[in-house]
Parts: C-alpha cells; sequence; structure tokens
C-alpha cells in the first residue's frame, strides 16, 4: 500500500486532458451576475496548492528548520488564499439570496 | 483509502462549479466545493502524517491560523472593494507557488528526478511568480494607489523578461545542465518572472483590471496544475485545471462584453486612443435637486443606471430609499447593469443586493436595451462609458464598438456626477451633448438624499 495513490507523468497528461475539458464543459454560459462569485471561487479553489505545503510540511524531519519554516510559510499562504477565498464567496452569494425574498421594508 | 477520498473531492469540486454557475445553486456549489477540499485535505494528513506529532500540530496551528487571518479579512472588507480582495488572495496563492518550488529544490523536501520534472517546477514558479506580483499590481491599481504611469518602456520590459524566460526553459529542456546550474535557473526563472508579473500589469489600464484579475486568477490555477505534477497529487491537477479553465472563459467572456480582444487588453492600448482627446471642454446643462424630484415624481418609469462612483460613493442604499419612495407615487424603477460596470462584472449586482433591492427591478443590458425609450427618466449614477453614445456612432472614440446602454433613447437623461470629468477611458461622451440629458452635480449620495428628502415633500 506504500504511496498507491503516486501517479505517473502519463497518468497526470491523461488527468489533465479530461479536466479540461470538462472545466470548459462545466463552465460555459455563465450569466454576468455570477462572474464576480465564480472568479473569487475558483480563486479559492486554486488555494489547493498548500497541499503542496502540507506534503513538504509532513515530509520533512521537524529540525530541519529552514526547509520546515519556508514550507510553514507556504501553508499559511495557500490556507489564506483557500480559506479566504471560499469564505468571501460565501459572503457575496449569500447577499444575492437575501434578495430573492420579497423585501417589506 | 486516499484515493477514494480524492475521487469523491474531485467530484464535489466539478459539481460545486457547476452549482457556482447557476444562480439558485451557487451558495451550496461554493459550499460543496469547499466541502470536496476539506475532505481531500484532511485524506491527505491522514495518509502523509506519519511523519512525526510535532510536524503534524505544526500543521494544524498553521492551517488555524490561515483560515482566521482569511475568515478576518473576508469579513472586513467593504463590498466595494471585493476585486481588490480577490486580487489579493489570488496574489497569496502565487505566492504560495513560489515558495513551494524554492523550497524543493533547497530543501529537498522530496528528491528532484529528472528533466520533466525540472521544467515542470520551473513552470511552477514562472506561474506563480506572475500571478503574484501582476495580482498585487492590480490590487493597487483597483486600490487607486499611485504607480508609475503606463509606458511604452514597461511594455517593452515585459516583451523582454517574457522572451529571456522563454529562452531559459528552452535552454534547460534542450541542454544537460546538473544540480547546481538548477538551482541558479529557478532563481534565476523566480526572480525574472517575479518582474515580469509587474511589467505585465502595469500598462495595462485600470478599466481593463476585471480581465487582468481574471487572466491572473487562470495564471494561478496553471500554477496549481503544475505544483500538482510536482507533487504527484490529482486533486491538485484537477483543481489547477479547473481553475485555469474557468479563468480563460470568464476571461473571455468579460472581453466579449467590452467588445475588446484579449490581445488588446494586454497591449494595453485602446482602439484609436487619441482621437479622443484633442476635443475641448464639453458644455454641460446642469440641473437642481428639485428640479430632478419632480421629474422623477412625474415620470411612470424610471431607470438607474449604476457604475464604479455609485460604489465609491457608497450610494446603493440611497437607490433602495429612492426606490421605496418613488414605488409608494406609483413610479416604478429598475436597475439597468452593464455586463462590465464596476471593476467586475457583476459587481454592481452584488452591491445592489447587499442594499436589499429586489431581484427583479434588476435588469441586464441585453433585456431592455430596446425599448429604452419607455423609460421616461434614466438616471445615470456614477457611470459614464457604459452610457457613452460615441461607442456606437463615432469610429474615432476610444470605446468604439462597447455594447452601450442606450441611456440616450429615454425621454430624459440625468447623469449624477462629481465633476466634469471624463470616463475611465478618457473618452468623451457625446451623451452630454444631447438634448434630453442634464448633469446633476456633486457626490452621488448627497445628490440622492436631497432628492429623496424633495421627493417627501411633493
Amino acid at each position: 500500500m506504500e504511496m498507491s495513490y503516486t501517479i505517473t507523468p502519463i497518468d497526470g497528461l491523461f488527468v489533465l486532458a479530461l479536466s479540461l475539458l470538462v472545466g470548459f464543459e462545466v463552465i460555459k454560459n455563465i450569466p454576468a451576475v455570477l462572474h464576480t462569485p465564480l472568479m473569487s471561487g475558483s480563486n479559492a479553489i486554486s488555494g489547493i496548492i498548500l497541499f503542496g505545503g502540507v506534503t513538504q510540511l509532513l515530509s520533512t524531519p521537524i529540525d530541519q528548520i529552514w526547509t520546515i519554516a519556508a514550507a510553514s510559510l507556504a501553508v499559511v499562504l495557500g490556507t489564506i488564499n483557500l480559506a479566504g477565498g471560499f469564505f468571501v464567496t460565501h459572503r457575496m452569494l449569500s447577499m444575492f439570496v437575501v434578495k430573492r425574498k420579497p423585501t417589506a421594508k | 483509502m486516499l484515493m477514494f477520498a480524492y475521487l469523491a473531492a474531485t467530484v464535489g469540486l466539478v459539481q460545486g462549479l457547476k452549482y457556482m454557475g447557476e444562480p439558485a445553486k451557487a451558495k451550496l456549489g461554493n459550499q460543496v466545493a469547499a466541502a470536496s477540499v476539506l475532505v481531500a485535505l484532511a485524506a491527505l494528513i491522514y495518509a502523509t502524517g506519519r511523519a512525526g506529532t510535532a510536524n503534524l500540530l505544526l500543521l494544524l496551528v498553521l492551517l488555524a491560523l490561515g483560515t482566521l487571518i482569511g475568515n478576518m479579512w473576508s469579513n472586513r472588507v467593504a463590498m466595494t472593494a471585493m476585486p481588490q480582495l480577490v486580487s489579493i488572495f489570488n496574489g497569496l496563492g502565487g505566492a504560495c507557488a513560489v515558495v513551494l518550488g524554492l523550497n524543493q529544490v533547497f530543501g529537498q523536501a522530496t528528491p528532484m528526478d529528472g528533466k520533466l520534472a525540472g521544467t515542470v517546477l520551473l513552470l511552477t514558479n514562472l506561474f506563480g511568480a506572475v500571478a503574484f506580483t501582476g495580482s498585487m499590481v492590480a490590487y493597487m491599481k483597483l486600490d487607486g494607489r499611485k504607480l508609475p504611469r503606463p509606458s511604452q518602456g514597461q511594455k517593452l520590459a515585459a516583451r523582454v523578461l517574457l522572451v529571456v524566460m522563454v529562452a531559459a526553459l528552452v535552454y534547460y529542456m534542450a541542454w544537460p545542465a546538473d544540480a547546481g546550474a538548477f538551482t541558479w535557473l529557478i532563481l534565476a526563472i523566480s526572480v525574472l518572472a517575479l518582474l515580469y508579473g509587474v511589467y505585465f500589469a502595469l500598462p495595462i489600464g485600470g478599466a481593463d483590471m476585471p480581465v487582468v484579475i481574471s487572466l491572473l486568477n487562470a495564471l494561478s490555477g496553471v500554477a496549481t496544475l503544475f505544483a500538482g505534477l510536482v507533487f504527484h497529487d490529482p486533486v491538485m491537477i484537477i483543481g489547477g485545471i479547473l481553475v485555469g479553465a474557468t479563468g480563460v472563459i470568464l476571461t473571455l467572456q468579460m472581453c466579449v462584453a467590452m467588445n475588446r480582444s484579449l490581445s488588446g487588453v494586454l497591449a494595453g492600448t485602446f482602439k484609436g486612443g487619441k482621437a479622443a482627446q484633442a476635443e475641448g471642454e464639453q458644455e454641460l446643462r446642469s440641473i437642481t435637486a428639485v428640479e430632478t424630484a419632480s421629474l422623477l415624481a412625474f415620470s411612470k418609469q424610471v431607470a438607474v443606471v449604476p457604475g464604479y462612483g455609485m460604489a465609491v460613493a457608497q450610494a446603493q442604499r440611497e437607490c433602495f430609499a429612492l426606490q421605496e419612495m418613488l414605488r409608494q407615487q406609483g413610479v416604478d424603477l429598475h436597475f439597468i447593469i452593464h455586463p462590465v460596470a464596476g471593476r467586475m462584472p457583476g459587481h454592481m449586482n452584488v452591491l445592489l443586493a447587499e442594499a436589499n433591492i429586489p431581484y427583479a427591478s434588476v435588469k441586464e443590458m441585453s433585456e431592455v436595451n430596446n425599448t429604452m425609450e419607455h423609460y421616461d427618466t434614466v438616471l445615470v449614477i456614477g457611470a459614464n462609458d457604459v452610457v457613452n453614445p460615441a461607442a456606437e456612432n463615432d469610429p474615432d472614440s476610444p470605446i468604439y464598438g462597447m455594447p452601450i446602454i442606450r441611456a440616450y433613447k429615454a425621454k430624459q437623461v440625468i447623469v449624477l456626477k462629481r465633476s466634469s470629468a471624463k470616463g475611465y477611458s478618457g473618452a468623451v461622451n457625446t451623451l452630454f451633448d444631447r438634448q434630453n440629458c442634464k448633469v446633476l452635480f456633486g457626490d452621488a449620495k448627497a445628490s440622492l438624499e436631497e432628492v429623496i428628502n424633495e421627493l417627501k415633500r411633493i
């Protein structure tokens, strides 16, 4: 079972080609209203680059101070991108929900 | 086990993005995407977590810290400053890629193998660095910070940097380089790409920033994709591509909305940009708040065309108050949104939604543009280029060809303006030359308040 999840470059290319198609298919014809939230949401998803930092951090002995420090920095940067992006998208979209109710003020 | 979690997360990400494109499910989509990432992250930690308790504790603390900072920033930011925040977040993701790439080489966190892996790592740093500095420049532009003015020199510098970087990549792939040379190469590429990001974004006009942010978002997605190849992580690869693809599509859709070609945006030029500035002062017919109020009161159909000026003046609540006021007097008020009003597509919709303005009264430009003559009065609040008829009839205008809201067809147009300055593009607005157009000078918020008070008296 050792590291059974690693993928070869060829696997990577397959994944690449297929997700590219899926990506284009999924996000065609978005109404302009949703452009900003979608941009913000997909921006959040690009924060999963922090997984790289997680891998580095967990596979480095803790006494290699500089490597650990750099990996830590990467994790924090990536997490801000990821979490902040999702929070801010949530906030934006929450406002859209408000407006669907009839305003009675 | 990890693979199953990853599979679930991948399906979740795709589904989440799909939902995010549907108005009714967008919020759910965001949550699904966030949950998918969490599942994948937990699985990854579980699978690699044999390292040591200290590493694990440190990781959890860092994750909590990042989440806290992200949460704080996103809660504090004003809705008007949303594009800036998205830009910063995007930049941080890019910075993360650069740090990861350098650490991979200098820290030897995991051994490097082969030329392909090396190339992928170089590309990670390249795209990450460009996304980082480019986003920071975009942020500063949107935030109105002082930056060097766009110049030919910057464009030239950007081109030279790009050529040098591509040459370095080709050199690396074509000729054998030892490990020592690789460390220098990745440093050089990172520094060059950081500089490139700056020179890439600097010459591009502020009005085109939405396009740039969207493009930089795509770039950080590509950086994530390459990082995923470096770390052999399928979720990173898939997520990166999804972001890249979304970014590219959004970028193109925005270009279509502004009738600009992507290359035109990147070259930082408006078509025929010189012709516009030559003309002298325009004569503006002004109108008072009292007159505006009575005009509105005697209208049946009123429309508001909001622009970035409304966002800056924070006048969206006054817009809502005006709508309520008029509704009580039997006057119907619509909001007409240009696809690129504000600094981001959909920016105005978010602001109006924040002010509780009902969805049904917010119209897209294409919905009403052929029936504009039904409106008795159109209030243009802080918008300029998007209602400029020159875009339709003056081939010399820098914005010629951009679809506009045909406010000039309404019986009466009142433009709320702070000064007689031009719009973002610098184009002369020929709307002011029309007989049916008057200007209400002053801060949009203050002017609206005056009009509302006046309406109360009528």
